[in-house]
C-alpha cells in the first residue's frame, strides 16, 4: 500500500486512520473535562491539576476535534471516498490526484492543530465556536499562536473538504456505470452528495469570517471589535450560517449508512426510497434558513426569533419522514441482530431522542431557559454521537469485510454495542436534568454555585458512566486490530447485499471491478418474488423480459 | 476498464463539472463578505466619508485592465478552438501581464492609502476595504499562476492533450473579474 496513493480506497483508509486517531484524542479531552466537573479541585488521574484556562482549552478543542477532525473525516471523507466509486460502479474518483491532495491538505490541517497544543500559551480556548470579541484579541484569552493556528487548521480543513466535495459531486454526476440512473443510486450516495452540496454552499461565509477574524488578530482590522466600529454578532451569523448546515453535513452521511444497513438485515426493500431522497433535499434546503436559532439570546433583533423558530421546527418534518421510513422498513421484516444492525438500530433510537429535544431548543420561548445549559450539550450529543459513533460503528462493522477483506468478531461487536448503548444513555440522559436544573456550559467548577451543589451527585454519576463509555471503546479497538490480522477471510458478499460494492472482491482490486458493471435495478430488491434467493444484486439480469420492465 | 476521463455519461467533461462546482462554492465566500459589508454599512453611518478617500481614477483604470484581461482570455480560448498555437500563447501572455498590471496598480493604491494613514486598523470601512480587495487580489494571483502554468505548457508544446484547460482557466478568470465588478461600485462609488 503506497502512502502517496491516488486510489480512493487507500485514501478512505487514510482518512479513517487520522479520524480514529483524533477520536482517541477527543475522547481523552472528554475524560479530563468530565473528571474536572465531577471532582473539581482534585488532580485528574494520569494528568494532574486542571486550571480554569486549561479547562477552557479542553472544551474548545474537544468540540473542534470531534466535529472537524473526527466526524468530517470519518463520515464524509472515509465512507464517501470508499463507497461512492464502488457503489456507482466507477473505477476511481473523477479527480484521483485532487483526491490525494485533499487528504494531504487535511493531514496538514491535523498537524497544524496538533502543533497548536505545544506553542506558548497553549491551544485555542475561545470555545469551538470562536466567538469574538473573546477570540479577536490575544489579550482576552492569553492565547495568541494557539488561536491563530486553530484558524489556520480550520481554513486548511475547509480547503480540503471543498476539494473533496468537488470530487464527490463530479464523480457521482459523471462516472456512474451504465444503467446507474440517479434513482437507482444507493441512498448513502444521495446523502453524501446532498451533504457535499450543503457543505460547499454554506462554508464560504465562514471562510470569509475566518479570514476576517485572522485579520483582526494579526493585521489590526476591526471587523468584530466594537471599539473600531465592528460587530461581534456578525461572526455568529457567519459561523452559524455554516455551523448549522454543518450539523446536517455530518448527520446525512450517518443516516445514509443506517439506510444501507436496515434493508440488508431486515431482508426488505427500503420503505419510501424516493420520499427519503426528496426529504433529504428539502432538509438540505431548509438547513440554510435555520442558523439564527443559535442566537436567540445573542442580542439579535428579537423579531427574527419567530421566523427562525418556524423554519427550525419545519426542518424536523423531513427528518421525521426519514425516521418513519426507517421504522416502516423494519416493519415485519425478518430482522437479524448482527453487530452492524444493532448499531444502526441504536442510531435510530438515539437520534429520535436528539431530534425531539431539538424541538425544545428551536422554540425561542423555551430556548431562553435552555440556552447555553447542559440541556443543549445533551441534545447535540444525542444527535451527533448517534450520527458519528453509532452510525459510524454500524458502517465500520458492515463494510470492514469489504475494506480489509476480513470479518470482524460478531460477539465482541455485540458486547461493544450493548456497553456503548447503555453507557451513552447513562451519560447523556441525566445531562438533560442537569441542564434543566440550570447548569451552564463551559464552567470549570459547578460546585462554586450554591444552586448547583444539590446536583453534584448526578455530575459524578455522569462522569463514572462517561469513563465506562470510553473504556468500552477498547473492545472496538481490540476487535478492529485483531480482525485486521487474524479475522476470518471475507467472501465477496458476506451479508448477501444488493449494492455494487458487494459484487467485487473483498477487498476490491485497484480498479475496483473486473469488468464494468451494468445496472439493471434499484438497490434494495430484497425478498423479491422474481429471484430464487432473498436478494437481487443491482447488476443481475434475470431475463430480457424482466430487464426491459425495470 | 474505461478510464475515468472518458466515462462522462452526462456528456460533460469531468473538468468542467468540477470547475463549475468549485465556482459555486466560491460565490458564498465573496457573498458572505459582501453581505456582511452591506448589512453593517446600512446599519451604521460615516462610511461614505471614509470611502471618499479612495483613489477612484486608479480603480477605474484597474477595472478596465481587468475587463480587458477577460477579453484576452476569451481570445486565448478562441485560439484553442481555431488551433492557432501562436495566438493562444500571445493571448495567455497578455492575460497574465494584464493581471500583473492589476496587482501592481492595486499595490500602488494600497501604498498611497497606507501613506495617508488609512491602514487596515483605521476603521470598519478600511477593514472591509482591505479584506474584500485583498481576498480578491489573492484570487487574481491564483489566476495568474494558473495562466502561467498553461503558458509554460503551451510554449513547451505539451498543452495539446489538455487544451480544454484553457477554457476551465477562463471560467475561473471571468469569475474573478465578475467579483471585481461587484466590489468596484460597492467600495468606490457609494
Amino acid at each position: 500500500m503506497k502512502i502517496f496513493s491516488t486510489d480512493h480506497k487507500v485514501i478512505a483508509k487514510q482518512y479513517l486512520s487520522v479520524g480514529l486517531f483524533w477520536a482517541i484524542t477527543g475522547g481523552l479531552t472528554a475524560y479530563m473535562i468530565r473528571w474536572q466537573l465531577a471532582y473539581p479541585e482534585t488532580e485528574v488521574p494520569g494528568w494532574g491539576f486542571i486550571a480554569p484556562d486549561f479547562y477552557n482549552m479542553l472544551v474548545t478543542m474537544h468540540g473542534t476535534i470531534m466535529v472537524f477532525f473526527v466526524a468530517m473525516p470519518i463520515l464524509l471523507a472515509a465512507f464517501g471516498n470508499f463507497l461512492i466509486p464502488l457503489m456507482i460502479g466507477a473505477q476511481d474518483m473523477a479527480f484521483p490526484r485532487l483526491n490525494m491532495l485533499s487528504f494531504w491538505v487535511f493531514a496538514l490541517a491535523s498537524l497544524v492543530l496538533l502543533s497548536s497544543f505545544f506553542v506558548p500559551g497553549g491551544a485555542a480556548s475561545a470555545g469551538w465556536t470562536g466567538y469574538p470579541p473573546l477570540s479577536a484579541k490575544a489579550a482576552y484569552t492569553g492565547v495568541n499562536w494557539g488561536l491563530n493556528l486553530w484558524l489556520l487548521a480550520l481554513a486548511l480543513e475547509f480547503a480540503s473538504f471543498l476539494m473533496g466535495g468537488v470530487n464527490f459531486l463530479t464523480t457521482a454526476i459523471n462516472l456512474r456505470a451504465p444503467g446507474m440512473t440517479f434513482f437507482r443510486l444507493p441512498l448513502v450516495v444521495w446523502m453524501q452528495l446532498t451533504a457535499a452540496v450543503i457543505f460547499m454552499l454554506s462554508v464560504g461565509p465562514l471562510i470569509a469570517g475566518a479570514v476576517m477574524l485572522l485579520m483582526d488578530r494579526v493585521v489590526g482590522t476591526t471587523f468584530f471589535l466594537p471599539e473600531g466600529g465592528g460587530q461581534p454578532l456578525l461572526w455568529q451569523h457567519l459561523f452559524w450560517f455554516f455551523g448549522h448546515p454543518e450539523v446536517y453535513v455530518i448527520l446525512l452521511p450517518g443516516l445514509g449508512l443506517v439506510l444501507e444497513i436496515l434493508p440488508v438485515f431486515s431482508r426488505k426493500p427500503i420503505f419510501g426510497y424516493r420520499a427519503i431522497i426528496y426529504s433529504t433535499i428539502v432538509a438540505g434546503m431548509l438547513s440554510f434558513v435555520v442558523w439564527a436559532h443559535h442566537q436567540f439570546l445573542s442580542g439579535m433583533d428579537p423579531r427574527l426569533a419567530m421566523p427562525f423558530s418556524i423554519t427550525t421546527i419545519l426542518i424536523s418534518v423531513p427528518f421525521a419522514l426519514i425516521v418513519f421510513a426507517m421504522i416502516a422498513t423494519l416493519w415485519r421484516g425478518s430482522i437479524s441482530f448482527s453487530a452492524p444492525m444493532l448499531f444502526a438500530l441504536g442510531t435510530l433510537a438515539v437520534f429520535i431522542l436528539g431530534g425531539l429535544t431539538g424541538i425544545f431548543n428551536g422554540s425561542a420561548p423555551v430556548d431562553i431557559y435552555l440556552h447555553d445549559t447542559y440541556f443543549i450539550v445533551a441534545h447535540f450529543h444525542y444527535t451527533l454521537f448517534s450520527a458519528v459513533f453509532f452510525a459510524g460503528f454500524a458502517g465500520l462493522y458492515f463494510w470492514f469485510p469489504k475494506m480489509f477483506g476480513r470479518m470482524m468478531n460478531e460477539t465482541l461487536g455485540k458486547i461493544h454495542f450493548l456497553l456503548t448503548f447503555i453507557f451513552f444513555n447513562a451519560v447523556f440522559l441525566p445531562m438533560h436534568v442537569v441542564g434543566l436544573r440550570g447548569m451552564m456550559r463551559r464552567i470549570a467548577d459547578p460546585t462554586q454555585y450554591a444552586f448547583l451543589q444539590p446536583i453534584q451527585p448526578l455530575n459524578v454519576f455522569i462522569t463514572v458512566a462517561a469513563i465506562l463509555l470510553l473504556l468500552s471503546q477498547f473492545l472496538f479497538v481490540i476487535n478492529f486490530f485483531w480482525s485486521l490480522l487474524a479475522g476470518k477471510r471475507a467472501e465477496r458478499n458476506p451479508w448477501q447485499s444488493n449494492t455494487l460494492e458487494w459484487t467485487t472482491l473483498s477487498p476490491p482490486p485497484h480498479d475496483n471491478f473486473e469488468r464494468v458493471p451494468v445496472v439493471y435495478r434499484s438497490p434494495y430488491e430484497y425478498s423479491s418474488p422474481e429471484s430464487p434467493e432473498d436478494w437481487l444484486p443491482q447488476d443481475r439480469q434475470l431475463s430480457p423480459h424482466t430487464a426491459a420492465r425495470s | 476498464m474505461p478510464r475515468s476521463e472518458d466515462m462522462a455519461i452526462t456528456g460533460m467533461p469531468v473538468g468542467k463539472v468540477g470547475v463549475w462546482w468549485f465556482l459555486a462554492s466560491e460565490i458564498p465566500v465573496f457573498g458572505g463578505l459582501i453581505a456582511s459589508y452591506v448589512v453593517l454599512r446600512l446599519g451604521s453611518g460615516g462610511w461614505s466619508d471614509a470611502s471618499s478617500h479612495l483613489n477612484f481614477s486608479l480603480a477605474l483604470a484597474n477595472t478596465f485592465v481587468l475587463l480587458t484581461s477577460s477579453l484576452t482570455m476569451v481570445l486565448a480560448f478562441a485560439a484553442v478552438e481555431e488551433k492557432k498555437p501562436r495566438r493562444l500563447q500571445a493571448n495567455l501572455l497578455l492575460t497574465l501581464l494584464l493581471g500583473l498590471t492589476f496587482l501592481m496598480i492595486k499595490g500602488f493604491e494600497y501604498a498611497g492609502e497606507i501613506g495617508h494613514g488609512f491602514t487596515p486598523g483605521a476603521g470598519i470601512f478600511w477593514s472591509f476595504y482591505y479584506g474584500m480587495t485583498g481576498l480578491h487580489a489573492l484570487h487574481v494571483l491564483g489566476g495568474i499562476i494558473v495562466n502561467l502554468v498553461l503558458l509554460v505548457a503551451a510554449l513547451r508544446d505539451t498543452l495539446r492533450p489538455n487544451e480544454h484547460r484553457v477554457e476551465l482557466a477562463g471560467l475561473y478568470w471571468h469569475f474573478v473579474d465578475i467579483v471585481w465588478i461587484f466590489l468596484f461600485p460597492l467600495l468606490y462609488l457609494t
